[in-house]
């Protein structure tokens, strides 16, 4: 059946993982065979879909940019061309190419492709902040909700109902206001928590309370991020509930919490997983749109920042702290929503079926 | 004469749904012997399987328990009502004093575990094993009893690497996995092929035999009825038309619904020129008629029949009938 030229790729990395677990445990190829050989055959529909690649790519490369921006950038984040080599006509909004700086420098003379970079991780760790925590809130609810219907089920609809009701961006907007300076403070009294955001958004410690928009950011999006699960969840439990195998585990006298976690859970994931993979870009999305409106500060290189503080500029026709940091917003939301989308194509076995394998 | 095991007193289970009250079962009485095959035969939609469930309160809302007794003769031989004790109380006795198998076997596996694992979490639950290798034994042990071809290796299977009927094996063996005392079957043959149904009837009554079960039946099959069972309770749109001994059942039905059934079904037991279907449809059970249920089907329909509801009365021993043509004698 391999026929693509990626299918050799997939095929090297099953046996990869393959080896790698036995040796872990030499019993797991035994257990996993048909697992793995389901696997193989994701891939190969992955291979098959141009989209999906890309988006793979995107998306892996927009974490791996996250992970290893600030140890692979020219130069830090606040670095000023202006400030090392006191050429302050030359840098004062230097054009792509000038001297050193490949995307070009903005009012200060920083280094645009440096601050992307970094900035690359400020939305990862964005990401990896709100996602866990919104989709938490809202699997468990979610479940709770659909689980024992009823009254249950109500009083969390309701309330999931009330916080859709919200506009999120202005929710958000307005706990980003009020959390700022609470967060500024908190960060500016507990020497460990500078030291640990530091450390996590590749900042230099005396930076470290300028973050406190984002930090608040990220407080906000975890209220208005979950209700969508929620909602997604307790209709999937629904739909799970009325299995026969859920109402045998109940005859068979397994208790609620087993049943929703061990047989709702596990066979929900798939489609939760595709929903969480087109959610990243939303996340990043948010999160840019939140620093523009906020007005963005200008120590921190995050993306939508960058645009924010860029915009200013554009009358000088500094067109590239515009183009580069939105085009860095845009191939990331782009990636991961490709890759979600082939995802989608990929897990659900009737639209496998239609993947043509030549 | 053994002792009753469950004794169902006038149980009600009503649907509150949009369209009203659904009285699915409504004023139903019957007792199951220790040691008996017990059968409850009706139509689709007559209450047999939310009767069931009942046993154990495993009605899911909007359906709700409206009245009536279940009593249960625990291991020391006292009688608890199944409908007042508390939910934790309920998940103990569900699997380890009655253990249920539904009809589709496909359906009742969850299709991301092995069979293994299946045994190993409903026996964890009720600390019949310690651990998991322990686990894997008892379900080697118990998929050998239930016939289950290569059981060291179905024990790693999926679900769906299963034929139908090992599929049901495997179901019955998860079901016996708690020692339980009274096992229901609910149309445990009803997706299987016609050649599997035997071996599986057949395996359940072994297992009767060497565990000493109470079986309890639910099917729409006279077949399986004249096959397993030894006593029959015939249920209609809710209400008991009439119970007792199997033999009676089809030599003297009493009542005129167990007759129309008996008369719709091929009968070994007599001759027979032609089936004939039951005129009229089994009726809305959010508006059901008054008086006796079967009254608009009935041949003998008197006036009565359409005002009152008519009581259980012993014509031959053990045999009870609910019908106003048997009132008088």
């Amino acid at each position: 059946m391999p026929g693509h030229p990626l299918d050799r790729l997939s095929d090297a990395f099953i046996s990869l993982i393959a080896r790698v677990m036995t040796r872990v445990n030499p019993k797991w190829l035994e257990r996993n065979r048909y697992k793995l050989e389901e696997w193989r055959l994701m891939l190969y529909a992955l291979n098959r879909s141009p989209t999906g690649i890309a988006g793979l790519i995107l998306a892996m490369g927009f974490v791996f940019i996250g992970i290893f921006g600030p140890y692979i950038a020219p130069h830090s984040y606040d670095f000023s061309y202006i400030a090392a080599t006191g050429k302050y006509k030359l840098y004062w909004l230097a054009p792509p190419g000038t001297g050193g700086a490949i995307l070009g420098t903005d009012d200060l003379g920083r280094d645009l492709l440096s601050q992307l970079l970094y900035g690359a991780r400020i939305s990862l760790v964005v990401v990896a902040l709100v996602l866990p925590v919104g989709i938490s809130i809202g699997v468990i609810l979610g479940l709770l909700a659909g689980y024992y219907g009823g009254a249950v089920d109500e009083a969390i609809m309701r309330v999931t109902d009330i916080f859709l009701a919200f506009p999120g961006l202005i929710l958000a907007l307005a706990l980003t206001s009020a959390l700022t300076m609470r967060i500024a403070y908190a960060i500016a009294n507990n020497p460990w928590l500078t030291s640990f955001v530091s450390a996590v958004f590749a900042l230099k410690p005396s930076d470290a309370l300028n973050i406190a928009p984002t930090l608040a950011i990220i407080v906000a999006l975890w209220l208005v991020w979950w209700p969508g699960y929620a909602r997604l969840v307790r209709g999937m439990t629904l739909q799970q509930k009325g299995n026969v195998f859920v109402m045998a585990a109940q005859a068979l006298g397994m208790s609620s919490r087993e049943i929703m976690f061990k047989h709702i859970l596990p066979n929900i994931l798939g489609p939760l997983l595709v929903f969480m993979t087109l959610d990243v870009g939303n996340v990043i999305l948010v999160e840019a749109g939140l620093s523009f409106l906020m007005g963005g500060q200008i120590k921190i290189p995050e993306w939508g920042a960058i645009v924010q503080h860029g915009s200013q500029y554009l009358v000088n026709g500094a067109w590239w702290l515009l183009i580069f940091p939105g085009l860095a917003i845009l191939l990331a939301v782009l990636g991961w929503n490709l890759f979600g989308d082939a995802l989608r194509d990929i897990l659900d076995p009737r639209t496998r079926r239609s993947i043509e394998f030549r | 004469m053994p002792e009753p095991i469950v004794i169902v007193e006038d149980l009600k289970v009503y649907f509150y749904t949009y369209a009203g009250v659904v009285r699915a079962v409504d004023g139903v009485s019957f007792e199951i012997y220790e040691g008996e095959t017990f059968c409850i035969v009706g139509e689709t939609g007559c209450g047999k399987s939310v009767t069931s469930r009942a046993l154990t309160k495993l009605i899911d809302p909007p359906g709700r328990i409206a009245g009536g007794k279940v009593l249960f003769k625990d291991r020391s031989g006292r009688y608890i009502n199944m409908l007042e004790l508390d939910e934790e109380t309920l998940r103990e006795m569900r699997g380890k004093e009655i253990a249920y198998i539904f009809q589709d076997p496909a359906a009742a596996l969850d299709p991301l575990y092995t069979i293994g694992y299946h045994f190993i979490e409903t026996m964890r639950d009720h600390g019949t094993i310690r651990s998991n290798k322990e686990g894997i034994e008892r379900a080697i042990e118990l998929l050998r009893e239930v016939a289950m071809p290569a059981p060291e290796v179905r024990v790693k299977n999926y679900p769906h690497e299963l034929s139908g009927g090992m599929k049901q094996r495997a179901v019955i063996g998860i079901g016996l996995s708690n020692m339980p005392r009274l096992l229901i079957a609910d149309e445990p043959t009803s997706y299987l092929d016609v050649s599997v149904q035997a071996q599986i009837l057949e395996l359940l009554r072994q297992l009767k035999e060497k565990r000493g079960l109470t079986l309890l039946m639910i099917t729409h099959d006279m077949g399986v009825v004249a096959e397993m069972c030894d006593r029959v309770a015939v249920l209609y749109a809710g209400h008991l038309a009439e119970i007792g001994p199997v033999d009676r059942i089809f030599m003297n039905p009493l009542h005129p619904y167990t007759q129309a059934l008996l008369r719709a079904v091929p009968n070994p037991t007599r001759r027979m020129l032609k089936l004939e279907p039951i005129p009229g449809n089994v009726p809305n059970l959010a508006s059901p008629p008054p008086g006796c249920r079967f009254h608009p089907r009935c041949p003998y329909a008197m006036d009565i029949c359409k005002r009152e509801r008519p009581k259980m009365i012993e014509v031959e021993e053990r045999h009870r009938v609910a019908c106003w043509l048997y009132a008088k004698r």
